[in-house]
């Protein structure tokens, strides 16, 4: 049994939370029925959306591919139940950038009838990695920590460099967010297999199961699954419960002490960070043929009767998922999908539940952010600050629109935690304007390409218009020359009668 | 008391004597600055300040033969920028701003007669088309400059919002 | 449903402005009922009189600029500038003369730069110096402690409070009775007329580590200041680097020449040091920003409150110590940015 190590990195900084999580998990997770309709987005992951290719009235089975893939970073869509494509439309959803996005709609019949499998699937280790990866890829496989990048991506971006482990995140250092949690109580053995194809698919022989030391059944479902499994590639680690420890960036800090270098990738030091819940999604697909149709999302908050965790198909409406928590308190005002740190607050619960769906958090009226008043210069920002910023600076800079100094100070490195704007008592929304700082930033950066290229392609035509010129110009004195040296005779002729006809007395 | 202020003055002149040295063996160089003040123009090439396009306008301006704030497009920022460059005070914009590089020129293909003019006239060669061919601005180079729509002898060159 | 949005993050803000200024209002309560002991009422006048003067020149100024008075009120920073800058001044001083302190802390250090939070000097210390350019004289007059075994009439609070609103001692005392030299002020002439240390600390003003009744005033000031810390409210850096920018320098002449320098326990309990260093100097507006920056600007100002008190003609360097530290602030910023993480550790190695 692999016994929790704690040979650790530091992270500098961060917040002791508190952790919120005592209802979600006190009971096991609970299973939200079929719902009589699925609303599919086609953009559930970062990058292109998939493209349809089903149609409007035909009929689908579980599993079965309605969307694929389109583009360089993009992801497939499955049907997550059998039924009829009713529309193919706009429908509000929970992405940041808008609100309305394209989705397929399936009227669901009832019977969740699976397409049928030909043959048995190959064992994954007979394949190759880069067919593995091509494989993950068709199972519509993408990060489930929230960031939703399409997996098979990722592991292809990283085998581009020398690589030493795979870390899988079971840290879910938000507060209120459980779903991991539960995810590793009750199919423990689902994440370590899923670590098992990753590796593979890697081609890595190193792997970390990392878990926050407030999660004991966890750690203990992880250990038991560990022994069973008998594999030594996988070891556990344990680190402490600090917000945000379960970011990318500071997770491979804390695991393995190196730091990833600014603007660059976990795989650039030789690592790759996968969410439990994505390893657990491979090892299905992988070794069961079941594409990602379903997730387990925490259903929490004092907006909610009986908080907990469910297993949803994706697709459900929101309102569908809370009614399985006992539906909504008369305290519910919010709803926010994710965290409290950096989650986003919805409208509606017509929104479906989707890939990136990990936490529904409906909560009483928000609390009241006091009025904002100017910094005060305190410097706890800076003293939470995991990346080591100084968020006051980036504050000053960014009224300003100073884009150097918010270039020269790191604007690019924040990974938008929230810590800052906590602990601020000048009560600024400091995530929000550095978010709007750096869409400035690259709002300014276009411009100054395009306004380069304007430059160039004036300095270019200024340059050839001087070179047709002169081409002109040495042309026409070439002919001159030619008509001299060919026919000097009829030229002497004609200045000749040129002269005669010239009164007398002038010379020539 | 003398003596200080004789020591005073010829530390003066030694100062004075060794700036003017740096001046003469270190100078700055007048193009190095054109490129700065051509740096901070917005690069529309439009020709609106009455200069042939944006560098032989920083060219006037470090000449001392224009004033910083004739450049429509660039608005009150640039102004601002360049007198900020050049240490001196930022006078009103001369002319109103406008957000030209918002647009793009749109040639409606159904009436171009395919004359170059507009293409000879594009100061950042943004329009493809040759002698009886049909015209075509090239969307992600256009800064939006307007100086194609008055050559067009059959007007069939409209600016629409930049995508 | 329909649900109303907001931006994250979602959670109660854990502290603001108000509270951390009511925090440290409270955590020099200790220190108050100590120097009331010691030195009789006059310090609670001098408060209320800054308080009664911070406070209009905040209203009259907000106004001015367009802004909503309450604004200003709420957040209790001019009490805390009033507060500190009637610990800085006598405790016997008239009414216009702390009024002039507060007046210019507030108008001119804190709201011609645009208010709190853009504020470059300490507003409490700008006040002041501000007074003691103006009216020297009157910050002189410093009164002999409370001790059992001294000739010290202790003025009635009737007395007091004509003497603050009035200007006018009681008829059987004058100038030349009441004032007396503050313990630094002792220790600066004693070296002067060639005396050591050990004989100056012959006259009972002085106490066992400092002066007679400062002492207790320090460990109370010093037990406020540990609650803030405790509390989070300030950090350990500032504090600990003006004390350790004091003792470094004093314990070092004072074991080069035990005679010719007071001891470091006497420079830590005399005057405003330990006051400035949990209190003054750690006004987050003025002060530097990164852990670094404020080492360097607590060892700054200890350096220059032992540089001011040995060697220069004032016999307590706090005030211009911290003035001249917050002149440097810029500088001490730029100077000690931190290392952004995943950036390269030194100049021109490369990044990873």
């Amino acid at each position: 049994m692999s016994a929790p190590t704690y040979d650790l990195g530091k992270l500098h900084g961060g917040l002791r939370l508190p952790s919120e999580k005592e209802k979600s998990t006190a009971q096991a997770i609970r299973e939200v029925p079929l719902p009589a309709q699925l609303v599919l987005p086609l953009a559930q992951h970062a990058g292109e959306p998939a493209q349809p290719v089903v149609g409007i009235g035909e009929r689908v089975l579980k599993g079965q591919l309605i969307a694929d893939s389109d583009g360089v970073i993009s992801a497939p869509v499955h049907a997550s139940s059998s039924g009829r494509v009713v529309a193919i439309e706009p429908w509000p959803v929970s992405r940041r950038r808008g609100d309305k996005a394209p989705c397929i709609v399936i009227e669901c019949d009832g019977e969740d009838r699976a397409v049928e499998r030909a043959g048995d699937l190959p064992p994954y280790t007979e394949l190759a990695p880069e067919d593995l990866q091509l494989l993950i890829l068709q199972g519509g496989i993408v990060g489930l920590g929230g960031a939703v990048f399409p997996t098979a991506q990722k592991l292809m971006q990283a085998v581009t460099a020398p690589l030493d482990h795979l870390i899988l995140n079971g840290v879910e250092c938000e507060p209120y967010i459980s779903c991991d949690d539960m995810l590793m109580r009750e199919y423990a053995m689902d994440v370590l297999r899923g670590g098992q194809v990753l590796m593979h698919a890697l081609g890595i022989d190193s792997c970390y199961v990392v878990l926050e030391s407030d999660k004991p059944e966890a750690l203990r479902a992880i250990g038991e699954a560990l022994a069973a499994l008998d594999d030594e590639r996988l070891v556990l680690k344990q680190v402490p419960t600090i917000y945000p420890s379960g970011g990318e960036d500071q997770l491979v800090q804390l695991v393995t002490n190196r730091e990833v270098p600014s603007g660059g990738l976990p795989s650039d030091v030789g690592c790759v960070v996968q969410n439990v819940g994505t390893a657990a999604a491979a090892h299905r697909w992988v070794n069961h043929g079941e594409p990602l149709i379903s997730r387990v999302t925490t259903v929490t908050g004092d907006g909610v009767a009986d908080p907990c965790n469910v297993l949803a198909r994706i697709g459900t409406t929101l309102a569908d998922v809370v009614a399985v928590a006992g539906g909504y308190t008369e305290r519910a005002a919010t709803m926010v999908i994710g965290g409290p740190m950096c989650g986003k607050s919805v409208s509606n619960d017509r929104v479906p539940l989707v890939k990136a769906t990990n936490c529904v958090l409906v909560m009483s009226a928000a609390p009241a952010n006091g009025r904002e008043m100017p910094c005060i210069r305190c410097g706890e920002c800076a003293a939470v600050c995991p990346v080591q910023l100084l968020p006051q600076q980036l504050f000053w800079h960014a009224c300003a629109d100073n884009e150097i100094k918010l270039r020269e100070y790191g604007l690019t490195d924040c990974i938008e935690c929230g810590c800052c704007d906590l602990v601020c008592p000048s009560h600024i929304p400091l995530t929000a304007d550095f978010r709007k700082a750096k869409g400035r930033m690259r709002e300014l950066a276009d411009e100054k390409a395009r306004a380069e290229r304007a430059r160039q392609r004036f300095e270019e035509r200024n340059a050839r218009l001087r070179r047709e010129k002169l081409e002109r110009e040495q042309e026409l004195a070439a002919q001159k020359r030619e008509a001299l040296e060919s026919a000097p005779e009829a030229i002497q002729d004609m200045l000749r009668r040129a002269q005669q006809q010239k009164p007398d007395g002038e010379d020539d | 008391m003398w003596i200080a202020i004789a020591v005073i003055s010829l530390i003066a002149l030694v100062a004075g004597l060794a700036l003017a040295a740096a001046a003469r063996r270190l100078p700055a160089s007048a193009d190095a600055l054109v490129d700065e003040v051509n740096e901070l123009l917005p690069q529309t090439q439009c020709a609106q300040c009455g200069y042939p396009g944006c560098r032989p306008y920083a060219a006037a301006i470090v000449a001392g033969e224009a004033d910083i704030n004739l450049c429509p497009p660039g608005g009150e920022e640039t102004v601002q920028r360049l007198a900020g460059l050049l240490g001196r005070e930022a006078p009103a914009l001369a002319v109103p701003a406008t957000d030209m590089k918002q647009r793009v020129a749109v040639v409606d293909e159904a009436l171009c007669i395919g004359c170059t003019h507009c293409r000879n006239a594009c100061p950042v060669d943004a329009i493809l088309g040759a002698h009886q061919y049909m015209h075509t601005v090239i969307a992600d180079e256009c800064t939006g400059c307007e100086l194609c729509l008055a050559p067009c002898p059959v007007d069939c060159i409209r600016m629409e919002a930049a995508r | 449903m329909e649900f109303e949005r907001r931006e994250a993050p979602f959670v109660t803000p854990p502290t603001d402005v108000a509270a951390i200024m009511q925090q440290v209002l409270l955590a020099l309560v200790p220190a108050t009922l100590a120097y009331v002991w010691y030195f009789g009422v006059g310090l609670l006048f001098n408060i209320a009189i800054a308080a009664l003067f911070c406070l209009l020149g905040e209203a009259v100024m907000m106004r001015l600029r367009g802004r909503p008075v309450e604004d200003a009120w709420s957040d209790y920073s001019a009490l805390v500038t009033a507060v500190l800058l009637a610990f800085a001044l006598p405790s016997l001083t008239p009414w216009w003369v702390t009024a002039t302190g507060a007046l210019f802390a507030i108008v001119v250090a804190k709201h011609l730069y645009g208010g709190i939070g853009f504020n470059i000097f300490n507003p409490a210390m700008a006040g002041y110096v501000a007074v003691m350019a103006a009216f020297p004289m009157y910050l002189n007059i410093w009164t002999a402690p409370r001790m059992g075994d001294m000739d010290y009439h202790v003025m009635t609070f009737y007395e007091t409070a004509r003497y603050a609103l009035t200007g006018t001692l009681p008829d059987y005392l004058d100038f030349d009775a009441i004032s007396r030299a503050t313990p630094l002020d002792l220790v600066k002439a004693g070296f002067n007329n060639m005396r050591t240390f050990g004989e100056i600390q012959t006259n009972p003003m002085i106490g066992d580590f400092g002066g007679r009744g400062w002492e207790w005033i320090g460990n109370f000031t010093a037990i406020g200041g540990a609650w803030l810390m405790l509390r989070k409210v300030i950090r350990w850096h500032i504090p600990t680097a003006v004390l350790a920018g004091l003792l470094l320098p004093a314990g070092i002449m004072y074991l080069v020449d035990p005679g010719q320098n007071a001891s470091p326990g006497f420079h830590l309990f005399s005057g405003g040091a330990i006051l400035c260093a949990f209190f003054i100097a750690t006004d987050p507006v003025s002060a530097a920003t990164s852990v670094r920056g404020r080492l360097v600007y607590g060892f700054g100002i200890g350096l220059l409150i032992y540089a001011i008190r040995r060697w220069g003609s004032y016999a307590d360097g706090v005030a211009f110590a911290v003035l001249l530290m917050n002149l440097a602030v810029p500088a001490i910023d730029a100077l000690t940015k931190p290392r952004i993480v995943g950036h390269p550790r030194r100049q021109g190695s490369g990044s990873g």
